[in-house]
């Protein structure tokens, strides 16, 4: 125990600011953000992430925001196991043909008010997986879309700029 | 001990044919007539050879009367060879092979399911990867098939495997899972706690991506092979563009060489980090998912700095490397490594001296030695199981040919094997990228590359951080590509989980799972 102490104490808080630019923008979306958090989700954003096809690079940028250095839970977003739960969709990858019925049925078990964001070049148009009989291309075959966060993959601070952007 | 190619030429005499235009010539191709196919395997069996891969093609275009061809790839040791034979399209059926290789069985009913060729005598007739709701006679990988055409959905039901009796219960798990993580079914049957059966079901992020290939030009492909599956981006680019290289008989400048081996070291580096972390937080110790994800973060800011990319995508192409490293930028991955091996010391300590953590990983999720090595098991999980297998030692590309990496091998098979394997190999790369960054011969990175020439093909192996990662291209009739066959790690070693999760509890399903962390993506192709 007392290890784990004394790591912790050494560790010290890693997150950081985010990149010019983004922290910027924070700064001045943050007072509106925090009403429309507030307003529409109760001071809390949770969030339902769906792998729809990707290649898992994108799954791993989106841990990536949870970790101590971008700590996305200060900004009272957080991801959820239950789409019942869940005011947000995060949705990786082309659609594959496969996994076409089970993303429906995630979005239709969100209660409204409910946006979806598709994540990554794939999401937006398929990528380098293009349209075949197994990829349906982006997510936006399957679901209306809110936004897209392009990247191939987006990096954690453009994943948390891109979720700003759309609850703003 | 003798040779696999001299067990294949001599049991089959003048019936085995060698393939002239296989390269790289190390590893020899042989094409033997269907008759003798089973006979063969059973020979590589008796050797102690494993089965690496089995795959299909469609031969149709090349030549007057090539139909489909059966491919077949052992190794014993450090030693590959392919053995093949062709089927006519009128009669697409093959010996099975899974009464003698394990391994064979998913590659079979793969095989059946995607290129309609008929593996007789398989006990398993079920589709995989296929869902129930594909179209009957809808085979992607033949060349008849269009692949820009949308499928149609027809009914059907897939046939679970069935535990019955008093007190048994079944738990459908996915396809989408509780955390950020990729799409699969698992199906348990459980009495109480206790498992009785697993069965997994993937498939579904099937992108199409062995049949994308064939649309792309050479040097795209190196890009969708960077993207088969992300976490494994440089091992996974490195293969294709290997196997791509012993095609057209090139070979890279060295200082190219040893810049991809120190991708690929930082990349082992940063997804055993991210793994270690996730592990002990499947046991709710998040303290250490915690600590290790800023190391892992620390690599990929310093990949990010140095070579542009995160993850590090893009960064290996046909014919060399698209990054260079600068004396600062040695400097600087120096000083993070050093930083990062202080840090992970005083957490492995807490790892290892806690004992509600020992409690879950020691003695659960148990592969046995037996087992892995009948199924074909390969990477970390191998070496966890007591079996010595590492691509860089084996069949080693300069850098690891004078750079020589330590192996780990433990023998109980455990959670915990599989994580202190690991351990020891964050360390390993430690000193690997050393020498390397201390070694680097100078020169260019990137030089240039012609195309193969037709009706040729190219095989090329690679120790990613999961472990063994096989490519085997194959050029058609006009220098295009024909078929690329990929065999993530994951493709042999998924098999492994629903054996080591035998007579364990439902809740230490996760953390077993996660201690193998297989691709979903680079499985389902």
């Amino acid at each position: 125990m007392l290890k784990i102490l004394h790591q912790i104490f050494r560790t010290g808080i890693v997150t950081e600011p985010l990149p010019t630019g983004v922290e910027e923008e924070i700064q001045v979306v943050g007072q509106e953000l925090e009403e429309a958090i507030r307003r529409c989700f109760h001071r809390s954003l949770t969030i339902r992430a769906v792998d729809a096809g990707s290649c898992n690079a994108c799954e791993l940028e989106l841990q990536a925001m949870n970790n101590p250095v971008y700590n996305c839970e200060r900004f009272g977003i957080h991801f959820t196991a239950s789409p019942r739960f869940a005011d947000m969709l995060l949705v990786t990858g082309p659609a594959t043909r496969n996994m076409e019925i089970a993303l429906k049925r995630t979005y239709n078990a969100m209660p409204p008010p409910k946006f979806v964001v598709a994540v990554g070049d794939c999401g937006y148009d398929g990528g380098i997986f293009g349209e075949g009989y197994a990829s349906l291309g982006g997510i936006g075959k399957v679901l209306r879309v809110d936004a897209y966060i392009k990247g191939c993959p987006p990096k954690p601070a453009d994943l948390l700029r891109g979720i700003l952007r759309v609850i703003r | 001990m003798e040779s696999l190619e001299k067990i294949i030429t001599g049991v089959l005499g003048p019936d085995a044919l060698k393939d002239v235009c296989h390269y790289p010539a190390t590893v020899p191709s042989f094409h033997i007539p269907r008759e003798r196919f089973l006979e063969a395997a059973k020979e590589m069996k008796k050797s102690g050879a494993r089965l690496v891969a089995e795959w299909a093609t469609d031969e149709t275009g090349m030549g007057p009367i090539r139909g489909f061809g059966i491919y077949t790839c052992y190794a014993l040791d450090s030693e590959y060879i392919i053995v093949s034979c062709r089927i006519p399209i009128d009669d697409p059926t093959f010996p099975s092979l899974t009464g003698i290789f394990a391994a064979a069985s998913r590659f079979e009913r793969q095989m059946r399911s995607l290129m309609g060729v008929i593996p007789a005598g398989h006990p398993d007739t079920r589709p995989w990867i296929k869902h129930e709701d594909w179209p009957e006679d809808a085979y992607p990988l033949r060349k008849g098939f269009d692949p820009s055409v949308p499928m149609q959905r027809v009914k059907g039901e897939y046939q679970w495997i069935r535990a019955e009796g008093e007190g048994v219960y079944e738990i459908a798990v996915g396809p989408v899972h509780a955390g950020i993580i990729e799409p699969g079914h698992f199906r348990f049957q459980a009495v109480g706690e206790d498992i009785l059966h697993l069965e997994e079901r993937l498939g579904y992020v099937h992108k199409g991506i062995e049949k994308r290939f064939e649309s792309l030009t050479w040097l795209d492909g190196a890009r969708l092979a960077g993207r088969v599956s992300g976490d494994t981006t440089v091992a996974h680019t490195l293969a294709y563009c290997m196997a791509l290289e012993a095609m057209s008989g090139f070979v890279p400048q060295e200082r190219a060489l040893w810049i991809r081996a120190l991708l690929l070291e930082m990349e082992r580096i940063a997804n055993h980090l991210g793994d270690i972390g996730a592990i002990c937080n499947d046991v709710a110790f998040s303290f250490l998912l915690y600590q290790f994800s800023i190391l892992r973060e620390t690599v990929l800011k310093t990949n990010d700095k140095l070579f542009g990319h995160r993850l590090m995508m893009d960064k290996i192409l046909p014919g060399g490397a698209a990054v260079d490293i600068t004396a600062e930028g040695k400097e600087e991955i120096l000083r993070e490594i050093d930083c990062i091996r202080k840090e992970l010391e005083r957490l492995v300590i807490i790892y290892d001296e806690n004992s509600s953590l020992e409690d879950r990983v020691r003695d659960a999720g148990i592969l046995l030695t037996d087992d892995a090595r009948e199924l074909g098991v390969v990477g970390f999980a191998a070496r966890a199981s007591g079996i010595g297998l590492d691509c860089r030692i084996q069949t080693p590309f300069p850098p690891y040919d004078r750079i020589i990496p330590r192996m780990t091998v433990l023998r109980s098979g455990d959670i915990h094997a599989r994580v202190w394997v690991r351990i020891e190999e964050i360390r390993e790369s430690f000193r690997i990228i050393g020498e390397i960054l201390e070694g680097i011969p100078e020169g260019i990175t990137n030089g240039r590359f012609d195309p193969p020439s037709k009706e040729c093909s190219g095989f090329a192996v690679v120790e990613g951080w999961r472990g063994e990662i096989v490519y085997w291209l194959q050029s058609g009739p006009k220098g295009e590509i024909n078929r690329c066959m990929v065999r993530d790690p994951s493709s042999v070693n998924w098999l492994a989980l629903e054996l080591a999760i035998h007579g364990n509890i439902v809740p230490d399903f996760p953390v077993c799972n996660k201690s193998f962390n297989q691709s979903y993506s680079g499985n389902d192709l």
